[in-house]
């Protein structure tokens, strides 16, 4: 029994902290957005220039001015506000972003990650993916744990890097790990999801890691 | 100061050439300056470098200009949502250059600004850094990128004045304000065209120093991609 999109997404909130101002890439990081605990004060960026970034319209309000990255139709909020794209990117790049959230093809045991392209296949871009890696101050991978009954967190990616050791924690359906981003490599499981054995996250990892496995808070 | 056009056609008549640089406001389809767009369809001058965030879709903004091929090169940061572009660069007729989109938007900044080159930590040990220079400032590598200009930039404004003065509403700033200042010609299609005096000095975007030329183009349609929306009395986050 390993987490599903839903259980995934509501263990990435857990790194949410009052305050925050958090960028959420396409997919399973979208759906953190539903698991902000009551009361806590976080703000959601959106690389193309919005800053308190609000839930999506109701049907019919609709304004085509008003998309988030994903070019999908959102609101704005009291607070929110709207500047140029080297502005936003001058918040990413400059460390001003708390937390990033993103999905990832690949991780490393070094942080070592890739999300952006596969040779051979037709490559879509990198979009902000490149920035936001180099530039937040966190870093927050939410991948399933294998693609196709392959490994994804690996000694080495083999796919073209979107960073170098830029990832801080990655959770995937079967577990959590946290991983350094200076010094010796240093890649530790730090959860187990639901009813997912030691044994069963060993064989499918390929990344070598150390186990400080937490007591799980009631 | 004889900055209003009639028209796309008459704001471009005398400013294209085949082989320019062209940037394109926008983000996806949010803020693109469709109707000079297709003025430059009209026109027909092909062999063009377009830098623009994306490609638009298959028949709409600048997708209309790969249907043509008169675009040779494109310079984005993404370009999934356009089957013809996956077509053409697969068969060698269309150049592409990916710039992470930071880096995109401060290359045009830093090109309108007066600056050559600039240093950033994004993309350092990727291949967006092969053969650009690396260079360590404190604990970090960071890779050389270089300012971009154009001959000509077309943006996309809510409301614009004679002046050139430029406002821009909502999502629908994203590239728009950088490429403004980083086009040798700048022109700008808007929604309203307003008069001189009626802005708010301090509310002005992009002051009309940059704008070379305005067209008004009043109640254009505007494009979503991809239409989500909630249900009345539904959960809010």
């Amino acid at each position: 029994m390993a987490w599903t999109r839903d259980q995934m997404a509501a263990r990435a909130a857990r790194e949410l902290q009052d305050g925050f101002y958090v960028n959420l890439g396409i997919g399973i990081p979208t759906l953190v957005a539903n698991f902000i605990p009551e009361g806590m004060d976080v703000r959601l960026q959106s690389e193309n220039g919005m800053l308190g970034m609000g839930p999506f319209p109701y049907a019919g309000e609709e304004d085509a001015d008003l998309i988030n990255a994903g070019k999908q139709t959102i609101t704005a909020l009291p607070e929110t506000s709207f500047f140029s794209s080297a502005d936003s990117f001058g918040m990413i790049r400059g460390g001003h972003i708390d937390l990033s959230i993103l999905g990832a093809m690949q991780v490393a045991e070094n942080g070592d990650l890739a999300n952006w392209m596969i040779p051979g296949k037709m490559v879509k871009g990198m979009g902000g993916a490149m920035d936001l890696v180099a530039g937040v101050k966190r870093v927050v991978v939410v991948m399933e744990h294998e693609a196709k009954g392959q490994a994804k967190l690996l000694r080495e990616c083999n796919l073209p890097l979107t960073g170098k050791r830029v990832a801080d924690l990655v959770i995937t359906d079967l577990g959590v790990f946290s991983i350094a981003r200076r010094g010796e490599t240093d890649m530790r499981l730090i959860e187990l999801a639901d009813g997912v054995s030691l044994d069963e996250i060993t064989a499918k990892t390929e990344a070598r890691f150390t186990l400080a496995l937490e007591e799980k808070a009631a | 100061m004889r900055k209003v056009r009639s028209n796309a056609a008459e704001a471009l008549a005398d400013v294209l050439a085949d082989g320019m640089t062209i940037m394109s406001g926008g983000f996806g389809l949010c803020g693109i300056p469709e109707a000079l767009i297709e003025g430059i369809e009209a026109s027909g001058a092909k062999g063009l470098t377009v830098i623009s965030n994306n490609a638009g879709v298959d028949g709409i903004g600048l997708g209309r200009l790969l249907a043509t091929r008169q675009i040779r090169k494109m310079i984005s940061s993404y370009v999934g949502e356009n089957k013809l572009f996956a077509e053409q660069y697969l068969s060698g007729e269309l150049e592409l250059e990916f710039n992470p989109q930071g880096t995109l938007a401060e290359r045009i900044r830093a090109g309108g600004a007066g600056i050559p080159a600039f240093f950033t930590k994004t993309g350092v040990g990727t291949l967006i850094a092969e053969g650009k220079e690396v260079r360590r400032f404190g604990e970090d590598d960071y890779v050389m990128e270089t300012g971009l200009v154009a001959d000509v930039s077309i943006v996309h404004a809510w409301k614009g004045d004679p002046e050139g003065n430029l406002v821009y509403r909502m999502t629908a700033r994203n590239f728009n304000p950088m490429m403004a200042t980083a086009g040798k010609v700048t022109i700008a299609e808007v929604e309203h065209l307003v008069e001189t005096g009626s802005f708010d000095p301090d509310h002005i975007h992009t002051p009309g120093i940059f704008v070379d030329r305005l067209i008004h183009v009043a109640n254009p349609t505007k494009h979503i991609e991809q239409r989500t929306v909630r249900q009345r009395g539904e959960e809010v986050a």
